[in-house]
């Protein structure tokens, strides 16, 4: 099976509290660049699906990983690489010059000449906090998607049993490949990700897998192209355009009580709130 | 001026109450608006959103559509926003709204706001503010589109009223599904069995970290049923398996404002405030003094969560 992975690098998403801003844009200097955890998440489960958790070494498909931004993006690209990505691309831009719907129409250029037979990625960035390429690139790509997936079954590698988190429960649903498919949290749980490769009493570590030093030197001499926005994408204008940004309203300071019972009375007679 | 079409969304044949945020947002908007009930069972259901001011129920109902799949319901959103008019699609932003929005957008060539948390008409604009890092910055926004998607956090759009009157009710045609319709197979769902309130519906909610470890619902349920709330966790207790995934609170799980908010041993991650701190009035139980949550709480009670909260069941027991 080969799979694409759509990737983002996001300022320290542990640190997102120390943002400044300013009407006119957020900062985020000083901040460190992390891969967003979402698409990690997606780069181990394609990880989990091309190979026999038994042997992880051996890559029984292939992994591609994307992302979008000017250089200094390549260390994220590099970084999924030395985990066991096979190859890298990279769509030259500069953050101003995207959002979520250009990189979707970008990605299906891309994907039409890629043909994986499925296309994973976080269900979102946790800077923008959108939510929304996958859904965007299943539409523009005209193929089945399946949203928020905490656990993912292969069925021979021609279809998969997803099941989704939604607000009431838990849906269980069968995509036929190809297919998007956004991945949530429990996705990386021990037993979360079922290849046709692996014995269904393997059990994987908690997590994303960290890579060995050798990894990393090796992924040095992974493939990474580069590829042009405009060659991807006719029409590069945004359809979103943020004008200003303000601070979360603040909270008052709050008080500590020394009891319980003192609790209950401020909640009852201050707070009012039982 | 717009013409806003809301989106309702139908679970086991009724209107979720989910639904009624996003007729604030058109509310808020100053726009006329019309409400599609799209699902099987969707005519049996108008009834309930008829006092609530709307133009027009328009209802599509097909047993196709019964499982809310994205592939089936988005062609007939756009089909239905297209035939009508409407230049804003507003659906709140539920799982299913998450789930469904961007695709009708691509479908109608629309830019998408998602989970916004404010609307305003600024020079004949609509400006859209909504959060971002964590909820850490607030973005304002406009889309450059002459049609507009939006998604509506329901914590920030006060559930509607109804006002009045009866608005007529309409047969909507059902598109025909995407192609892609016929590979994707809805399986099964594990409903959540609670009596509980629904987190984005409670006007109390009781949550839990991880430090309750096994014991997370025979401490908190007496609590939770005693003031008549739900029960929220922490991403740490969903991961360690103590509370299922969809009582997830936070940044990726549900946001949520309750009247109350009782965070009962937890610590209080960037990811976890981003998804409680809008709540009007929150306390924080934990042993650790120098727990983040203290931060946001309005009452704080340092004290380990085993004691303090069979104590407070004794203490609100007493009236």
């Amino acid at each position: 099976m080969k799979i694409l992975v759509p990737l983002k690098r996001v300022s320290d998403p542990d640190n997102a509290n120390k943002i400044k801003i300013s009407a006119a844009k957020v900062d985020t200097a000083g901040l460190e660049w992390k891969p967003n955890p979402f698409d990690e998440y997606a780069v181990e489960t394609a990880l989990r699906l091309t190979e026999n958790g038994a042997n992880t070494k051996a890559r029984l498909g292939e992994v591609v990983v994307v992302s979008f931004g000017p250089k200094e993006v390549e260390a994220t690209l590099r970084a999924a690489l030395a985990t066991g990505a096979d190859r890298a691309i990279r769509v030259d831009a500069t953050d101003d010059q995207l959002d979520g719907d250009l990189v979707a129409r970008a990605l299906k250029t891309l994907i039409e000449k890629e043909k994986p037979d499925l296309v994973l990625l976080g269900k979102q960035a946790v800077d923008g906090d959108s939510n929304q390429v996958g859904q965007l690139l299943a539409e523009y790509l005209g193929w089945p998607q399946a949203t928020f997936a905490g656990s993912i079954k292969s069925e021979n590698d021609t279809a998969l049993l997803v099941a989704r988190e939604v607000d009431g429960g838990t849906m269980n649903l069968r995509v036929t490949l190809p297919a998007v498919v956004s991945v949530d949290l429990r996705i990386v749980a021990p037993k979360s990700v079922q290849s046709k490769h692996t014995a269904p009493t393997h059990t994987y570590a908690d997590g994303v897998r960290f890579a060995a030093l050798m990894a990393i030197m090796a992924a040095k001499k992974k493939p990474l192209v580069e590829v042009k926005l405009a060659e991807l994408a006719a029409d590069t204008a945004l359809k979103i355009k943020y004008t200003a940004f303000e601070p979360p309203p603040a909270r008052k300071a709050g008080v500590k009580v020394k009891t319980v019972a003192e609790l209950v009375q401020k909640l009852k007679t201050e707070a009012k709130v039982l | 001026m717009s013409n806003v079409l809301v989106i309702a969304e139908l679970v086991d044949g009724h209107v979720r109450k989910s639904t009624h945020s996003a007729i604030t947002f058109a509310r808020n908007a100053g726009a006329p608006f019309s409400i599609l009930l799209i699902g099987a069972g969707a005519q049996a259901a108008a009834g309930e959103l008829a006092a609530f001011g709307a133009a027009k129920l328009l209802v599509a109902d097909d047993a196709s559509l019964k499982d809310a799949l994205a592939e089936r319901v988005a062609p007939t959103v756009a089909a239905v926003a297209k035939a009508g008019g409407f230049d804003v699609v507003v659906v709140t932003a539920s799982s299913f709204g998450k789930d469904l929005a961007p695709r009708v957008a691509a479908k109608l060539g629309a830019g998408y706001a998602p989970d916004i948390a404010g609307v305003k008409v600024d020079g004949g604009k609509l400006v859209f503010r909504r959060p971002m890092y964590a909820g850490n910055a607030y973005g304002y926004c406009e889309i450059t589109t002459a049609v507009k998607v939006v998604s509506a956090r329901q914590s920030e759009f006060t559930a509607a009223e109804p006002s009045g009157g009866a608005s007529p009710v309409e047969a909507a045609a059902v598109a025909p599904a995407d192609a892609a319709a016929a590979r994707v197979q809805f399986v099964s769902m594990e409903a959540a069995k609670s009596e509980r309130p629904d987190l984005g519906e409670a006007r109390v909610i009781v949550s839990g970290g991880r430090a309750l470890k096994e014991r997370f619902a025979e401490v908190l349920d007496p609590l939770a049923s005693l003031v008549g709330a739900a029960v929220g966790a922490s991403r740490a207790a969903c991961d360690a398996g103590y509370a299922p995934p969809e009582l997830q609170v936070g940044q990726t799980g549900r946001v949520v404002a309750p009247a109350l908010y009782v965070a009962i041993g937890i610590s209080g991650a960037i990811q976890h405030l981003a998804g409680m701190k809008g709540s009007k009035t929150i306390v924080a139980i934990n042993k650790d003094p120098e727990a983040p949550i203290f931060q946001v709480a309005d009452y704080g009670l340092v004290q380990d969560l085993f004691t303090a909260v069979p104590e407070l069941v004794n203490e609100l027991k007493k009236g």
